[in-house]
C-alpha cells in the first residue's frame, strides 16, 4: 500500500486506531548538561488518534516537543515519517512533515490581524515582483478555517483584541491551513477558565475525526482522561507506561507519574480561624471601577478566590498588594486602617504576594537562589548598607532545609530549577519575614504532582501558625480540597461565599457565572 | 576580578607592549602621566555611565553636560568673580538637578531613556552655545587662581584627576558589588517587574542611578574646564557620552541592564585611552582616531561573545559525551 492510498483508506475509516503510524520515534535520546531528558523513548503517532502526553515537570514532555519540531536535535534514535527515518528534524521538515504546535504561550502577532497571523511568513503575493501581500486571498483562505472550528471572529479583527482562548483558534487554523496531520496543544488549558476549555476539548475531537493526530499535553489529568485515545506517560526521560482508554484513571496516572502511589494531601486545619486580620472594604480595581469589593480575610485561614479568568481575581490581588493603584476603597489590617500604595507598603505590613507569572514578577532567573531568598528583606542581610553574603547563604541555606528546594548549592541560577522548585523559592522569601498575610495567585499552576502537595501541607501549616492566606485558583479541584472558605468573582464583584459546607464544583461554577446559590 | 575582566587586562598589556615596542616613548613618565590624566578624567563619566546602563537604561547626554556645566563653571569662576569653591559646589548641585529632572521623566512619566537623554543632548549643547553667544568661554588673560591649579596638579608626577578615578572607583565597586542598593541595581535591571513585586521602590533606585550619573558627570565637567582652560561650547565634550557606552560595553555592561562590572567598565576607559594613544604615538593620521577605536570595539567585543558562545559549545558537548557514556538500563515498564 502506498503512502497516498494509505491516507486515503485512514480518512475514510471511522477507526482510527486501526490506521498505520505514520509517525514514529525509535530509541530517542537527549542530553542536557547535568541531565539526561530523554532516555530512549519509543512512540507511535497514528492517524486521527488523541494522544495524553503527562508526566511530572522534568519527565522530558518539553524535550520531546522540541525534538518533533525540530528545535533541538536528539543524541541517538530516529524519528521516523511515513517510513523515511531521520536521525534529526529540522524546523522546515517538521512544518513539511505536519507537525503543528499550539503553545502555551502563544507566538502570536498581537499587532496583526487574525489572517495575517495564520499566513505569517507564507504570506500570499500579487503584483509579481512587487510581492505585495494578497489579503483579500488571505482572508478568504481563512474564513472558512474559522467556521470549521466554531470561532465567531472574522479574518480582519486584530489579535490584541481576542481573549486567550481566541488566540488558540487562531493557532489551529494556523496549524490547519499549513495541512497539519499532528497538532500538538501544550498545556492549552492551563490558562483557560472551564468553559473554554471545554470548547477546546471538543475541537480536538472534532480534528481527530477530520484524521488529524493530537497530542495532549496537560497537568489536568481529569481533561486527558475526557480527550485522549491512549495515553503516554513519561517518567524521567523514560516511558513510565502507556494506558488505553479502558485502562486511564485519575489514580494509575499519578501512580505512573510518580511512580508510587500518592494521594494529593491537603491536610486538615488544626486550629480554628481566628479573627478578621485583613479587611478590604469598597476596594475598586482598574478593570471594574464600579464594582466595589468587600470581603474579609481571618487570621489563619485559607480562604479560596474562584472565578472564571477575567473575573478580576488577579486584578485584586494586586490592588491590595499595592502593585496597580485602587480606585477607591481601603483596606485595614488587624482593625488598623492602612495605606497601600507600593508594593514596598504592602510588604512593610507584611503583606506578601506570590504572583501567578512566576517567571516574569516572582522571582529573578538570572538571580541565585540565596539572593532570590534575600532580595526582599536584603537590609537584615546588611550592615551599614554592605550585603553579607554569609548571613545571605546561611538564610538559604535554612529555607531549602525547611521547604525542601532540590538545589545542590544555593548559588545556583534560579533559572537552571524546575517549576516547582523556582515556586519554592519565591515562598521562600516571603517565609524568611514575618508574613501576615500571603495572597497565592494560581500557586500550582505548571506544577508535578508531588510539588503540588509539598506546597499545600506548607500553606496549611502557615494558616496553622495564624497567618491568613488568599489563594486565587481556576483547579477546581484544588480550591475545594485546600480552602477553608470559597469566595467567588464574577464580573469584578464578590458574586458569593461558599463555607465548607457548600462546597461543590456546581456551586463554584454557578457563582463564577453570576448565579444564586440554592441552598 | 572576572574573566571577562581578565581578558580586557591582556588586551591592554599586549596593545600597549606593541606600541611601546614600535614607540618606545609610550612609556615616558611625561606620556603615561599624559595618558593617566584622560584616563581619569574619562574613567569618571564612564563609571556614572555604568551605573545607568546597569538599570537597562542610557545617558546621551554625558557630552553637552560636560560643556554646558564646563562653560557655566568658567563663567562663574573667570567672569563673574565667585570664588572657585562656591563655584564647584553649584556646578555639582546643578548636574545632580538635571540628573534628577532625567531621573523623573523617566520613572514618574515614563519616557524612555534614551528620548530623555537625548533630548538633554540637544538642550544642554543648545544652552550652552546660547549662553556664551557661542563664544569660547575661558579665563582673563594673566588672571591665576591658585585653589583651581589643584585640578591639574600632579602630585609626584600622578595627575590628581586619576587619584580621584582611583578613590571613586573604589567607592562605587563598593556601591555597585557590595551594597544592598547596587543590589537592587543589578535586580531593577535585570527584571524591573519582579524587583517590584520583590517590594523594592524600582522609581526610586532608577531616578537614583541617573543622579549619580549626573553627578560624577559635573564633577568631570570640572576637571575637564580646567584640563583645556577654555571652553569652546560648540565642540567642548563632543561625542563624550559614546565614549563613556563604548568603555561599558568593552568593559562587559549589557546595553540591555542587569551585567556589569567596575573594575570593567575601568579597563574600558584605559583601553580607549591607550588606542587614542596609540593613534598619536604610531603616526597614524588623528583623523582615523575613530576608525581605530570602532574597529578595535568591534573586534574585542565580537571575540568575547564568540569565546562565550565556544566555550558554550564545549560544556555542551561535554556533557553529552559524560551521559551518553553511561549505559541506559532498559525500561522496566512492559508495554500494556
Amino acid at each position: 500500500m502506498t503512502a497516498e492510498s494509505a491516507d486515503a483508506a485512514q480518512q475514510e475509516s471511522a477507526e482510527p486506531a486501526a490506521a498505520q503510524p505514520f509517525l514514529r520515534l525509535k530509541g530517542v535520546r537527549k542530553s542536557y548538561p547535568g541531565v539526561q531528558a530523554l532516555a530512549g523513548l519509543d512512540l507511535e503517532v497514528r492517524p486521527g488518534e488523541v494522544i495524553g502526553l503527562v508526566g511530572e515537570n522534568g519527565a522530558g514532555k518539553s524535550t520531546l516537543l522540541k525534538l518533533l519540531g525540530g528545535i533541538a536535535a536528539p543524541d541517538g534514535g530516529t524519528i521516523e515519517i511515513d517510513g523515511v527515518s531521520h536521525t534529526r528534524l529540522s524546523v522546515s521538515q517538521s512544518i513539511a512533515a505536519g507537525i503543528a504546535f499550539v503553545h502555551q504561550e502563544l507566538n502570536l502577532f498581537d499587532n496583526l490581524d487574525v489572517a495575517a497571523n495564520v499566513f505569517i511568513g507564507r504570506e500570499p503575493r500579487r503584483f509579481g515582483c512587487l510581492n505585495i501581500v494578497d489579503t483579500r486571498r488571505q482572508r478568504a483562505a481563512v474564513a472558512p478555517l474559522l467556521d470549521q472550528l466554531g470561532a465567531g471572529f472574522s479574518p480582519d479583527t486584530l489579535v490584541g483584541r481576542l481573549s486567550l482562548a481566541q488566540q488558540q483558534l487562531v493557532e489551529i487554523a494556523k496549524a490547519l491551513s499549513q495541512q497539519a496531520r499532528l497538532v500538538i496543544f501544550d498545556e492549552p488549558t492551563s490558562s483557560l477558565p472551564i468553559a473554554e476549555s471545554e470548547k477546546l476539548l471538543a475541537i480536538m475531537a472534532r480534528l481527530s475525526r477530520r484524521g488529524i493526530a493530537v497530542i495532549f499535553v496537560s497537568h489536568r489529568l481529569t481533561e486527558v482522561q475526557r480527550a485522549a485515545d491512549r495515553v503516554v506517560v513519561l517518567r524521567d526521560g523514560r516511558l513510565a507506561g502507556r494506558l488505553t482508554r479502558a485502562e486511564i484513571s485519575h489514580d494509575r496516572l499519578v501512580k505512573l507519574m510518580i511512580g508510587r502511589d500518592l494521594k494529593v494531601d491537603y491536610a486538615a486545619p488544626k486550629t480554628a480561624r481566628g479573627g478578621v486580620a485583613l479587611a478590604l472594604s469598597g476596594i475598586r480595581t482598574a478593570a471594574y471601577p464600579r464594582q466595589a469589593v468587600d470581603l474579609d480575610l481571618h487570621r489563619g485561614e485559607i480562604l479560596g478566590l474562584a472565578g472564571l479568568v477575567g473575573s478580576g481575581r488577579t486584578e485584586l490581588a494586586r490592588a491590595i498588594f499595592g502593585i496597580d493603584p485602587v480606585h477607591g476603597g481601603g483596606l485595614s489590617l488587624d482593625g488598623k486602617e492602612i495605606a497601600v500604595r507600593s508594593a514596598s507598603d504592602a510588604v512593610g505590613h507584611g503583606i506578601f504576594l506570590v504572583p501567578e507569572d512566576r517567571k516574569a514578577t516572582g522571582i529573578l532567573l538570572d538571580f541565585t537562589v540565596a539572593e532570590n531568598i534575600s532580595l526582599p528583606n536584603l537590609d537584615a542581610h546588611a550592615s551599614n548598607w554592605i550585603v553579607s553574603a554569609g548571613s545571605e547563604r546561611r538564610q538559604a541555606e535554612a529555607s531549602r532545609g525547611e521547604l525542601g528546594i532540590k538545589v545542590p548549592d544555593v548559588a545556583t541560577l534560579t533559572a537552571t530549577l524546575s517549576g516547582g522548585n523556582q515556586q519554592k523559592v519565591v515562598l521562600a522569601k516571603w517565609l524568611a519575614m514575618q508574613p501576615r498575610v500571603i495572597i497565592l495567585d494560581e500557586p500550582t499552576r505548571g506544577i508535578d504532582v508531588g510539588s503540588k502537595s509539598e506546597i499545600y501541607l506548607l500553606m496549611r501549616a502557615l494558616a496553622d501558625a495564624g497567618v491568613t492566606i488568599l489563594m486565587i485558583s481556576s483547579d477546581m479541584e484544588e480550591v475545594i480540597g485546600v480552602s477553608d472558605r470559597i469566595a467567588v468573582m464574577c464580573e469584578g464583584r464578590i458574586s458569593g461565599i461558599l463555607t465548607r459546607a457548600q462546597f461543590s464544583e456546581e456551586n463554584v461554577l454557578l457563582l463564577a457565572v453570576g448565579n444564586r446559590v440554592v441552598p | 576580578m572576572k574573566k571577562k575582566d581578565l581578558g580586557l587586562l591582556v588586551l591592554i598589556l599586549v596593545v600597549g607592549l606593541g606600541v611601546y615596542l614600535q614607540n618606545p616613548l609610550f612609556l615616558s613618565p611625561n606620556n603615561i602621566a599624559n595618558t593617566a590624566n584622560l584616563i581619569g578624567l574619562f574613567g569618571l563619566f564612564a563609571i556614572a555611565q555604568g551605573f545607568v546602563i546597569i538599570t537597562g537604561g542610557i545617558d546621551l547626554s554625558a557630552g553637552s553636560m560636560i560643556a554646558l556645566l564646563g562653560v557655566l563653571f568658567v563663567d562663574i569662576v573667570g567672569n563673574r568673580g565667585v570664588p572657585w569653591p562656591i563655584a564647584f559646589v553649584i556646578v555639582i548641585i546643578l548636574g545632580l538637578l538635571l540628573g534628577l529632572a532625567h531621573g523623573l521623566l523617566i520613572t514618574r512619566l515614563k519616557m524612555p531613556p534614551f528620548v530623555v537623554t537625548l533630548c538633554g543632548l540637544l538642550i544642554y549643547r543648545g544652552v550652552a552655545r546660547g549662553y556664551t553667544g557661542d563664544a569660547t568661554a575661558g579665563f582673563p588673560f594673566g588672571s591665576t587662581y591658585p585653589g583651581l591649579d589643584f585640578f591639574t596638579a600632579r602630585i609626584y608626577g600622578v595627575p590628581t584627576s586619576i587619584l580621584l578615578l582611583l578613590v571613586v572607583a573604589a567607592i562605587a565597586w563598593v556601591v555597585l558589588h557590595r551594597s544592598v542598593f547596587g543590589r537592587y541595581l543589578f535586580a531593577v535591571g535585570k527584571n524591573e517587574e519582579a524587583a517590584r513585586f520583590s517590594g523594592i521602590r524600582t522609581n526610586l533606585v532608577i531616578g537614583a542611578a541617573y543622579v549619580i550619573c549626573a553627578g560624577l558627570t559635573a564633577l568631570a565637567a570640572i576637571f575637564f574646564a580646567m584640563y583645556t582652560r577654555s571652553v569652546s561650547p560648540s565642540s567642548h565634550g563632543n561625542f563624550y557620552e559614546l565614549y563613556a557606552i563604548a568603555a561599558a560595553v568593552l568593559g562587559g555592561f549589557s546595553l540591555r541592564g542587569g551585567e556589569g562590572s567596575i573594575i570593567g567598565v575601568v579597563l574600558g576607559a584605559i583601553l580607549l585611552q591607550v588606542l587614542q594613544n596609540l593613534v598619536n604615538l604610531l603616526g597614524i593620521p588623528s583623523s582615523l582616531n575613530f576608525a581605530v577605536m570602532g574597529t578595535v570595539i568591534l573586534v574585542g567585543v565580537l571575540v568575547d561573545q564568540q569565546w562565550g558562545a565556544y566555550r558554550a559549545r564545549r560544556l555542551l558537548a561535554g556533557s553529552a559525551r559524560e551521559s551518553g557514556a553511561k549505559p541506559t538500563p532498559p525500561d522496566p515498564v512492559p508495554e500494556r
